[in-house]
């Protein structure tokens, strides 16, 4: 039997959706789904190395020095608090036994969960591949994404 | 109820007891039952939902002063 489908664009790179769309994506691979998370715009920030910017020209880099990267600087939607948010929400999060977002990902990946980006965002913002961690599966674009959406069972965009 | 395999998910939340119990169901024996003890409410209707997604058998379970017990039999691979 063919596997059943679940796609996810993730298009936020705040820290509490961004858990949502890895809490579902595991579960789905737990099910015995198959399951594509295609990373776009500021969720692109997930993936990328912490680094202190990227970018070819100027404007590139500007916007990718306060674009923070890395799974584990990622904002809150809400509460920020200039950082003081996520931090307490890490705490919070750790007491709960919930795992991070680099725990996440890592998890993710063990379960066969596919991870893909977006080339018109990586294009725009001047990323480059050594920008991003190890182990993407695709770089594509979007009619890759609905190629997979228009098969898959559940496509959510988070 | 008897058990092979006991898995411990105390004080885990969702999903973490599910993905926990497809890892260790995918090194089980068929015919063999899960024993999963969890602290997360969610887990009586998530289990039996995770049981009819994956054709594993839900075999019931049981509360305890805030203990869920619940029992699956390893049926396919």
């Amino acid at each position: 039997m063919e596997k059943e489908k679940f796609v996810e664009v993730v298009f936020s790179g705040d820290l509490d959706k961004v858990l949502a769309a890895f809490i579902l994506a595991t579960t789905a691979a737990s099910m015995g789904m198959e399951v594509k998370m295609f990373f776009t715009f500021w969720g692109l920030n997930v993936l990328r190395k912490k680094k202190l910017t990227s970018g070819k020209n100027f404007l590139q880099k500007m916007m990718n020095f306060m674009n923070k990267s890395g799974a584990d600087r990622l904002p809150l939607s809400k509460f920020n608090m200039l950082g003081m948010g996520p931090a307490m929400m890490k705490v919070m999060m750790n007491q709960a036994k919930i795992p991070s977002v680099p725990e996440f990902i890592e998890m993710a990946k063990g379960l066969g969960v596919k991870l893909l980006v977006c080339t018109t965002t990586f294009g725009f913002m001047g990323f480059q591949k050594e920008d991003f961690i190890d182990g993407i599966d695709e770089y594509c674009g979007a009619a890759t994404y609905l190629a997979e959406a228009k098969e898959a069972k559940v496509s959510y965009f988070i | 109820m008897r058990s092979d395999v006991k898995l411990d998910c105390f004080g885990l939340l969702c999903p973490m007891p599910i993905i926990k119990t497809a890892e260790k169901i995918k090194v089980m024996k068929i015919g063999e039952i899960l024993e999963v003890v969890a602290t997360d409410e969610g887990i009586k209707s998530d289990m039996p939902a995770w049981c009819k997604a994956t054709g594993q058998e839900y075999l019931g379970g049981e509360e305890k002063e805030g203990e869920y017990r619940v029992f699956v039999k390893k049926i396919k691979d």
